[in-house]
């Protein structure tokens, strides 16, 4: 049928503008469309045997036209969806007269697009329909690949779309424990240049350089690791130039892909550099078409600087100023490992001169971090004690309170942070002493996680092979079959520990970060 | 782009005189493939695509490689005594990006990306490559005894983890004592010295280096004078900050000195994109209140080999050293050439040992054993000859009954019947009357003998 065939041309175009990862899955789902287009066929039938043929063809048609609208943001038009397509008997051909218009407009614009877009072929109409379900949409979340190592369908596809990005892959190390053996183990030794060429081509120098220094952890902490990212992208984004034909908006997303899946294999992104891309990405594709390239170019290295500016730089101050309320006099704070935030803080409010405290910070192998806090905090002349964190239940007995840094803030109010911050907060529950979180808004993240097993980062087993006088007693690790080296760097802190959440918004307890989350996404 | 090679070519291999008078030494066959074949087919498998090489006229005309990189070549001509700095000066507007400068004498298999990795994440200025020496095992022609020429040793100190360089100096410029600055041991209290370490000359270098060079028109070579300069300012403030004395000629004297100071060509890109971030919670060193690197601006590199081949190939021993080693790192490389080509006459094969290499168009008559030798293309081999880890070049004539050991021949050399050479080293186009008998010695055209 004509009317059939032009949005079944035009949904090729649709297609594309589903991103690629999306339609892997969607493909396995052949048999659910083979069902539904049987199904609309026969709808058809019938009303072409009760009335006339100006109905059911813009009944059915009118829906195509929202189902490639419907490929962008999943579940809501599909919803919308349903309920128009049971309004349409009663309403008539008014609606369906606007639908045909605005079909007629939108099939202007995919014309063009198909042009462009033809080698897609039969695969692509086998999509579009599979987006508007005909029962009530049931939005399906992908696990992401860095949580199915073990998954060798997964693994596989993972391959296939590095190879296509010209990403090198990188292998696995040693020999995992089996409760973590879903998550990617890597080695230092082994960076990911060593399959790469040197000059490299396909990703830019300064990304190379970024990835480096997160691999070799040299870039170290939520915030640094955002941050270095950010400035790499306004690098990334003056040396781009838009190739002819093509825009910038849909374009510079698709040339920062193979860079963040490069930045990915160097290290797995963190909370606060996933929103940090999410919103980068959102950006680029919400630029107007009408600007020119530099202006384009500049505004969004404006944007990446106001957000850069607001929710890491003022948010940080923001949040030492409210802390500041929260120490008092003669206060004995507990501080664990390295967080940028939690020295800020006590570094502005020792800097302020109206409180007297001092500082137990607690240290873990094998990162080590506390050094590098006692030496920012001793240099400012902060009196502190160091502890490692076997000690902490002889040292909580005269702390008035806990201070400690997020990685992330979850869902359901738990807090992710550096493995063993948990367990200060157990310890600190059992003797009554308040645990303050100091987190930014924009590391909130959408995720629930009620254990620290699911999506965690494996990091390299042999930091925590110690070489003492020569000998390295757990060096032969490998060889021993029945042992295995875990090297956790992230736990899951139960949000009923946490007693306070200083944020850039205020203090909020844990349980109200859904609602932080809820205001968020309607501001944006 | 992210880097330039640059390989050194114009050379002139002043320390093995007898064989360089006439054959260049970017062109010394090694393992039948001139000398310059090796650092470039390192970059090729890098990954390079474009590659600067700097030579003379003659050497450029008599090359002949097959390299899928695009070579751009830069002649220098021969009477300007250019040391390495200057050719460096010389092509500075073809340099837009960091360099990679390699010696055309390097065969090695190191990883490239072990040294450029230290340069890419540590932001460092310089980043180099150097092996562990061992005592040369062959015996090299020409030697008069068991004494081997003293060579100047090299002090190099490195940090605890064995990447930074913290300590350059060549006994030839020590007194007595080596004389360590306080300022060092203050920052890295913990240094190992190490002596027996080779300098590969394979350097990464800042763009803003190659700039300084430009203004700084006194520095003439990369290895001697340029990399302790770079090594020693690591741990010297920029002038403009030591005092001065109050002294109208000594402050224009510091002008000029503060403009030719390093410290003045870096460019601060970008406060945010530090090596080492405040934020980030790593740091090179502990124990004391410092900021991570020191805020040091110049940051030297080394990588040390441990395992792999690494030859400079500048003496003569080195040169024989490096043929036996090459067929091994051509094996590694997966370079499907056999090693007796395919053109070459053999009439006995099993006469010729298995690690033999033979060139192209060689004519090996009967009964001629050929063991532990690399022999170049187009020579005649007669009956009967007798040949024991002989280098052979390119159309040598050798005729029967000869005995060979141990020795260098070079291009177009005649041995007449019945000769028995052992640990010699005989010139191009020299021609040994029959039956004669050499032992230990270097035998090169009188007319090649004058060029000093």
């Amino acid at each position: 049928m004509a009317e059939r065939a032009a949005p079944g041309g035009a949904n090729p175009a649709a297609a594309a503008l589903v991103p690629a990862g999306q339609q892997a899955p969607e493909l396995s789902r052949e048999e659910k469309l083979q069902l539904r287009k049987e199904k609309k066929q026969q709808k058809k039938k019938k009303r072409s045997e009760k009335g006339p043929a100006a109905e059911p063809p813009e009944p059915g048609t009118p829906s195509e036209p929202e189902q490639p609208r419907a490929a962008r943001p999943a579940a809501p038009p599909a919803a919308a969806d349903g309920p128009s397509s049971a309004e349409k008997p009663p309403g008539g051909k008014s609606k369906a007269e606007l639908r045909a218009e605005r079909r007629a407009k939108q099939e202007a614009e995919r014309a063009q697009k198909q042009a462009k877009r033809a080698e897609l072929g039969q695969a692509a109409p086998a999509a579009k329909p599979r987006l508007s379900p005909a029962e009530p949409q049931s939005v399906v979340k992908r696990l992401p690949e860095h949580v199915q190592v073990d998954d060798p369908a997964a693994q596989r596809k993972l391959a296939k779309k590095l190879e296509r990005q010209q990403v090198p892959l990188r292998q696995d190390y040693g020999t995992k424990v089996n409760l973590f053996s879903h998550l990617h183990q890597y080695s230092r030794k082994k960076p990911l240049t060593q399959q790469m060429s040197i000059p490299s081509v396909v990703i830019h120098p300064a990304v190379v350089r970024l990835g480096l220094q997160y691999s070799q952890g040299i870039i170290n902490g939520s915030n640094a690791r955002c941050i270095a990212l950010l400035e790499v992208f306004k690098q990334l984004i003056r040396d781009y130039s838009t190739p002819p034909n093509e825009e910038l908006s849909r374009d510079l997303v698709a040339k920062l892909k193979p860079h963040i899946s490069f930045l990915n294999q160097c290290r797995p992104l963190s909370a606060s550099m996933g929103n940090a891309i999410k919103f980068l990405k959102k950006e680029i594709s919400c630029l107007p078409d009408t600007l020119r390239e530099e202006e384009a170019k500049e505004k969004l290295q404006d944007t990446i600087d106001k957000y850069l500016r607001e929710k890491i730089l003022l948010a940080a101050e923001a949040i030492s100023r409210s802390a500041f309320e929260k120490i008092n006099d003669n206060d004995v704070i507990l501080v664990y490992g390295c967080s940028s935030l939690v020295n800020r803080t006590l570094c502005d409010a020792h800097a302020k001169q109206g409180r007297a405290f001092r500082v137990v910070v607690v240290d873990s192998r094998p990162r080590l971090e506390g050094r590098e806090t006692l030496r920012r905090l001793v240099r400012r002349g902060i009196h502190c004690t160091y502890v490692m964190i076997n000690a902490i239940s002889y040292v909580l007995p005269e702390v008035s309170k806990v201070l400690l840094g997020a990685h992330a803030l979850l869902a359901n109010g738990s807090v992710m942070s550096r493995v063993g911050t948990s367990q200060i907060a157990l310890v600190s529950k059992s003797y009554n002493v308040p645990v303050l979180v100091c987190c930014e808004t924009y590391k909130f993240c959408e995720r629930v996680q009620t254990d620290s097993f699911v999506s965690n980062e494996l990091d390299d087993p042999d930091d925590l092979v110690v070489l003492r006088k020569g000998q390295a007693q757990l060096g032969g690790w490998a060889e021993n079959k029945s042992l295995r080296l875990l090297n956790l760097v992230y736990d899951v802190t139960p949000p009923d520990l946490v007693d306070l959440v200083i944020t850039d918004l205020g203090m909020i307890p844990c349980t109200s970060v859904p609602v932080v989350l809820r205001v968020k996404n309607v501001d944006q | 782009m992210e880097f330039q090679a640059v390989v050194m070519a114009a050379g002139g291999g002043s320390r093995m005189t007898d064989l360089t008078s006439s054959i260049p030494k970017p062109l010394l066959p090694v393992g039948n493939r001139p000398l310059l074949w090796y650092p470039l087919n390192l970059l090729e498998r890098a990954g390079f695509e474009e590659v600067i090489v700097i030579t003379r006229k003659e050497i450029q005309k008599m090359l002949n490689l097959d390299t899928k990189m695009k070579l751009d070549f830069v002649c220098i001509s021969d009477n300007m005594d250019m040391g390495t700095a200057d050719s460096l000066r010389h092509i500075h507007q073809k340099i837009k990006t960091d360099v990679l400068v390699l010696s055309c004498d390097l065969i090695t298999d190191v990883d490239l990306y072990e040294v450029v990795d230290l340069f890419r994440t540590h932001d460092a200025t310089l980043s180099m490559l150097m092996k562990k020496t061992h005592e040369p095992t062959e015996v090299v022609p020409g030697q008069k005894g068991k004494k081997k020429p003293v060579e100047q040793r090299d002090f190099i100190g490195v940090d605890d983890t064995g990447k930074r360089l913290l300590f350059m100096a060549n006994e030839a410029d020590l007194d007595e004592e080596l004389v360590i600055k306080r300022s060092i041991l203050q920052k890295h209290p913990r240094m190992h010295i190490r002596t027996g370490l080779m300098d590969a000359h394979l350097y990464c270098l800042k763009k803003y280096v190659v700039d300084f060079l430009v203004e700084n028109r006194t520095i003439s070579s990369l290895r001697s004078e340029l990399i302790p300069h770079l090594v020693r300012k690591q741990f010297s403030s920029p002038t403009s900050l030591q005092q001065g004395v109050d002294n109208k000629e000594e402050d224009q004297k510091k002008k000029e000195q503060a403009s030719l100071d390093i410290y003045s060509f870096i460019k601060e890109d970008n406060s945010l994109l530090k090596p080492a971030p405040d934020n980030s919670c790593w740091n090179d060193h502990r124990g004391d209140m410092n900021e991570t690197l020191h805020e040091g601006k110049v940051r030297c590199y080394v990588h040390i080999m441990k395992e792999g081949l690494c030859y400079r190939v500048n003496t003569l021993g080195l040169y024989i050293e490096a043929n036996r080693q090459v067929p091994k790192l051509l094996l590694q490389l997966g370079l499907e050439e056999p090693l007796v080509h395919g053109s070459a006459q053999i009439t006995d094969r099993g006469m010729v040992g298995s690690d033999s290499i033979i060139g192209s168009s060689t004519q090996v008559g009967e009964k001629t054993s050929i063991k532990h030798s690399i022999i170049g293309s187009m020579c005649t081999i007669k009956d009967k000859v007798k040949i024991i880890n002989c280098i052979i070049m390119n159309s040598v004539t050798i005729e029967e009954g000869c005995c060979l050991q141990g020795s260098v021949i070079c291009h177009n050399a005649v041995i007449e019947k019945g000769a028995d050479i052992k640990d010699c080293l005989i010139g191009s186009d020299q021609r040994l009357e029959t039956k004669a008998k050499h032992v230990n010695e270097v035998i090169v055209g009188t007319e090649q003998l004058m060029e000093i």
